[in-house]
């Protein structure tokens, strides 16, 4: 590409400031607030996540950002520039959307070109780039075609290849996997994150599909009725969510309610559990421990060694293949999630439902969480 | 469930059928009819065609319906369309469901109504009638119509595909020529042959806006089936049926590819 030294020179003169700021936007439909007081930095280069349930106001973020909405209160800025005032079809961002929205009357090349078509590139150029982003997609010898003769993970490629021909700033995704079957969808992702490596363009991806983002993404902001409620990195959203919410909706969770005795120790209806990191946590008032399910462990006899220990009875077994969860009734009847992975065959399995066993795991794995 | 068509359905079928196009086969095949008597068969001839040839006052007429229809139907489907796009496009304004209201009145108003209406209007206005007034008139008849079928196609309309271009770059007014216009094209030339059918065969309204000079064909063919039916009269309607009738078709078909595509490539799309 020739003006990917020129970009590199950009993005190193911007390294500091981040390349998308919202600051405290709030967007309402009528009364409804989509979007409340939200402020998120996205990075220059940055393979960024959106994550949360329906209706949380991912979609209302991204056509901000395109321009298709405008915020109630508040501000973006791109490259430190306020862009309320720029049109969308002026904006420097492009956006691949959920329902792909191709154009009907126009063949698999013309989609992809028109947005140089817009430009007035000129026409050997337009077919120059439009060749290089058939083979960026994989869709050569696909150009002529009509896109109601395409499957639709090809249509897929054909949306994404159109959004990315002019190079765009920042490049939207809404759901661009939601269509697609599994595989297929599992496939996509790396292809997706090895575009992104190769091109070096900020992607903003839409999702509501937990895996899909902890997957792709350098970084994921976690959202829940148009709040912000965390941001960071996969690893840190799974082991070290910021709140009781996040936690469960992260993957899944046991959750354990109880108060801060001294320091390291916590008392519950399980007794006084010994936790790690409860410095910020006041002594006296309600935490909660959330523990995940593979980092408990599960045995016949009471284990040995520095480890919290509560006995229960296997009460029910959902066998997933890979692992099992299985879920142990406690003492104080409350049930505790655990899983193993399977091993051995699948009736060889160690426990069976009604077992007595044990549960341990070591202090330093729970989370210790004040909200 | 059992396929194909019962005896009943059949049955019902021809009969429809009949009831339908019987009236306008006998008119066509006596078009041919070699005798002068409209109700006895002398065999076929084109000789009431070529009599046809030679009244003026028949072609006369029939170049003024054909005029008419093209100038309304073509004023018809720009204020049609335009109408269209501002009742889906325009959200809740006030005064909409009144708007929308008084856009469709023409559709269920008798001709006979409207007709009057217009000609209290022109007189009023002390406008010359003849030929402008009918083609004002009737693109006040068919201009409903086109709107009725261009907000039909709009409604199901993806706008996805306009901020798609929008998004790549094109301007607003751009992207509704070259995307919005472009895709509803099969709708609005439907409406346009709808409307110009409709001008064609319109005989009440016509009678009240015209003035003397512009005689359009059904007023002409009104008036002399009066005195008597001639062959020739019956040549005269099988030439107009042949023009509907490729009009008509050639919308349905205009109309379908466009679903047609539009079909496969939602479905496509969710695959
Ligand atoms: N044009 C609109 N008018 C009124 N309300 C809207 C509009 N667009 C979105 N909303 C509302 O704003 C909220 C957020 O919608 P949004 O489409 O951003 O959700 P989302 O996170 O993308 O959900 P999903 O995962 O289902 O796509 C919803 O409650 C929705 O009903
Ligand atoms: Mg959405």
């Amino acid at each position: 590409m020739a003006d990917g030294g020129e970009a590199a020179q950009n993005n190193a003169a911007n390294e500091q400031s981040p390349l998308v700021r919202f600051e405290a936007v709030t967007k309402r439909f009528g009364s409804v607030a989509a979007i409340e007081s939200f402020s998120l930095d996205i990075a220059h280069g940055e393979f960024f996540a959106l994550l949360g349930p329906s209706g949380c106001g991912k979609t209302t973020l991204l056509r901000m950002l395109a321009g298709f909405e405008t915020p109630t209160e508040g501000r973006i800025l791109l490259d430190r520039e306020d862009i309320d005032a720029v049109q969308p079809h002026r904006r420097p961002v492009n956006m691949m959307f959920q329902n792909y929205a191709l154009f009907p009357h126009l063949t698999v090349e013309r989609n992809i070109g028109f947005g140089l078509r817009q430009e007035n590139a000129t026409r050997a150029e337009i077919s120059e780039r439009v060749t290089e982003m058939l083979a960026l997609v994989r869709l050569q010898g696909f150009g002529r075609r009509r896109i109601d003769q395409l499957s639709g993970g090809q249509r897929q490629r054909v949306a994404l290849a159109r959004s990315l021909i002019k190079r765009p700033r920042v490049l939207l995704l809404d759901e661009p996997l939601a269509a697609l079957d599994k595989k297929l969808r599992a496939e996509t992702q790396f292809e997706l994150m090895e575009l992104q490596r190769r091109l070096g363009t900020t992607f903003v991806i839409v999702t509501h599909d937990q895996e899909e983002a902890m997957i792709v993404a350098d970084r994921i902001a976690v959202m829940n009725h148009g709040r912000l409620m965390q941001v960071a990195t996969p690893s840190e959203i799974y082991e070290r969510p910021n709140s009781r919410w996040v936690a469960d909706f992260i993957g899944e969770v046991t959750i354990v309610e109880g108060r801060i005795s001294a320091s390291g120790a916590m008392d519950s209806a399980l007794g006084q559990l010994r936790v790690a990191g409860t410095s910020g946590a006041k002594s006296g008032g309600t935490v909660w421990l959330a523990l995940r399910p593979e980092k408990i462990g599960m045995s016949g006899e009471r284990p040995a060694g520095e480890l919290n220990k509560v006995p229960g009875t296997i009460s029910e077994i959902g066998y997933r293949g890979d692992i099992s969860i299985y879920k142990v009734r406690l003492a104080d009847r409350s049930l505790m999630k655990v899983a193993l992975a399977n091993v051995g065959v699948r009736g060889n399995a160690r426990f069976k439902a009604g077992d007595l066993v044990w549960l341990s795991w070591p202090p330093d794995v729970g989370v210790v969480l004040d909200s | 469930m059992k396929r194909g068509a019962s005896s009943f359905n059949i049955i019902s079928a021809v009969l429809g059928l009949a009831f339908l196009y019987l009236p306008i086969t006998i008119l066509v095949i006596y078009s041919f009819n070699a005798s002068r008597l409209v109700t006895i068969w002398g065999g076929w001839s084109l000789e009431w065609y070529r009599e046809l040839l030679r009244d003026d006052a028949v072609l006369q007429a029939a170049w003024i319906s054909l005029r008419v229809a093209v100038l309304s139907a073509s004023a018809a489907t720009v204020l049609g369309t335009l109408a269209a796009v501002a009742l889906t496009r325009m959200g809740r304004f006030r005064g909409r469901l009144l708007f929308s209201g008084m856009v469709y009145a023409p559709l269920v108003i008798p001709e006979v109504i409207t007709g009057l209406s217009l000609l209290l209007l022109f007189v009023a206005l002390n406008a010359d009638r003849g030929f402008w007034t009918i083609v004002i008139a009737h693109t006040t008849l068919t201009m409903c119509f086109v709107a009725v079928i261009v907000q039909s196609r709009l409604v199901s309309f993806d706008r996805s595909l306009e901020e798609a271009a929008m998004d790549l770059g094109c301007p607003p007014v751009k992207t509704f020529l070259t995307i919005t216009l472009r895709l509803i094209a099969p709708a609005i030339a439907a409406g346009w042959m709808l409307a110009f059918s409709l001008s064609l065969d319109d005989l009440v309204i016509a009678s009240f806006t015209t003035g003397p000079g512009a005689t359009t064909l059904p007023i002409r063919i009104y008036s002399e089936v009066r005195l008597g039916v001639k062959p020739e009269i019956n040549a005269v309607c099988t030439i107009m049926i042949a023009i509907v009738a490729v009009g008509t078709i050639a919308a349905s078909l205009i109309a379908k590819s466009g679903t047609a595509r539009r079909d496969r490539a939602a479905l496509g799309a969710q695959v």
